[in-house]
């Protein structure tokens, strides 16, 4: 399959972008709460 | 002979309890774990099951994801623009739906990011070229500009309401421009196919288990949307009160500094 380069490289690029915009959030995430207390958090 | 230390043995006063570290929750980790599970039934469908289209032979695996994309990129920016009638249009004018706005639109740059990387792609083994300034492909990259532009607007200075009132009328704005993209196939000479599915006649024109895979693909990216969306509403909450709580304690430290000088003086 001579176009096995682009189709597995859009679904990696798919996922790498996603998976960095998801570890992006989590990480500023843990990152506040540190700093909040926790009666603060309103969906906890 | 085993000793005991008694420092081990006496009941520790109690100290706080430290702040859990997460905007995760019960929901979310379920969301999160549904999300990945889809995302492997994509790639199973997509790269696997799926078969290869009559015109666009093995191609047709990219628009799995380049499709799902950019739809949850316009309800992301529908999303937006509700968000943002309600912040302006509602008596209390929350702050909540002004973080839902700015969320979904953060996250909808993000796909619209991945589909015209991903487009580019369809279009070289489609087309020969990674990109033409043809009326889809520019209008996709414009609604991209105006979002990124959106955002940036978000970081302008001021206080929250301030952010919050004007991108909210650049966010009613600028979701005008999805029916331009959508449609600009049928407005202009377009390189790019019409309409498979999302077409105003129904007539979905479609192999059963490449629609299957598709439909795999929009349930994968709808569940990842509402993943992203707790979370980054929950991080955005917090980025206001941490801004509140050190606007107010310098606001504490400017009272003490003129209530010195002033003791000073008499």
């Amino acid at each position: 399959m001579e176009d096995a380069g682009f189709i597995f490289g859009s679904y990696f690029l798919t996922f790498a972008t996603v998976g960095l915009f998801a570890w992006r959030t989590i990480r500023s995430g843990r990152k506040l709460a540190d700093q909040i207390p926790d009666e603060d958090k309103y969906w906890l | 002979m085993t000793t005991i230390d008694p420092a081990r043995t006496e009941l520790q006063p109690s100290e706080p309890p430290l702040p859990r570290r997460s905007t995760g929750t019960r929901v979310t980790r379920a969301v999160g774990i549904a999300c990945l599970v889809a995302m492997a039934w994509l790639v199973a469908f997509g790269l696997g099951f799926s078969p290869a289209d009559r015109d666009q032979k093995e191609s047709v695996r990219i628009l799995y994801v380049h499709v799902p994309t950019i739809w949850l990129a316009y309800l992301a920016f529908v999303v937006t623009a509700v968000s943002s009638g309600l912040y302006l249009f509602t008596k209390k004018q929350s702050l909540g739906w002004d973080r839902v706005a700015g969320a979904s639109a953060e996250i909808g740059v993000a796909f619209v990011a991945v589909t015209l990387a991903v487009g580019s792609m369809w279009g070289r083994l489609t087309w020969g070229v990674f990109w033409q300034w043809d009326a889809r492909l520019t209008t996709t990259a414009l609604l991209f500009a105006t979002y990124i532009g959106y955002l940036a607007v978000r970081r302008l200075g001021g206080s929250h309401q301030q952010r919050a009132k004007r991108s909210a009328v650049l966010g009613m704005i600028a979701v005008m421009e999805i029916p331009l993209v959508h449609f600009s196939v049928k407005m202009w000479r377009s390189l790019h196919q019409e309409a498979t599915v999302a077409n105003l006649d129904g007539d979905t024109k479609m192999d059963g288990i490449m629609l299957f895979s598709l439909f795999v693909g929009v349930i994968a990216f709808t569940f990842l949307y509402v993943w992203l969306m707790l979370h980054r509403t929950r991080a955005m909450a917090m980025e206001d009160m941490l801004e509140d709580r050190g606007l107010d304690d310098a606001l504490v430290a400017r009272r003490a500094e003129a209530a010195a000088q002033q003791n000073g003086a008499q």
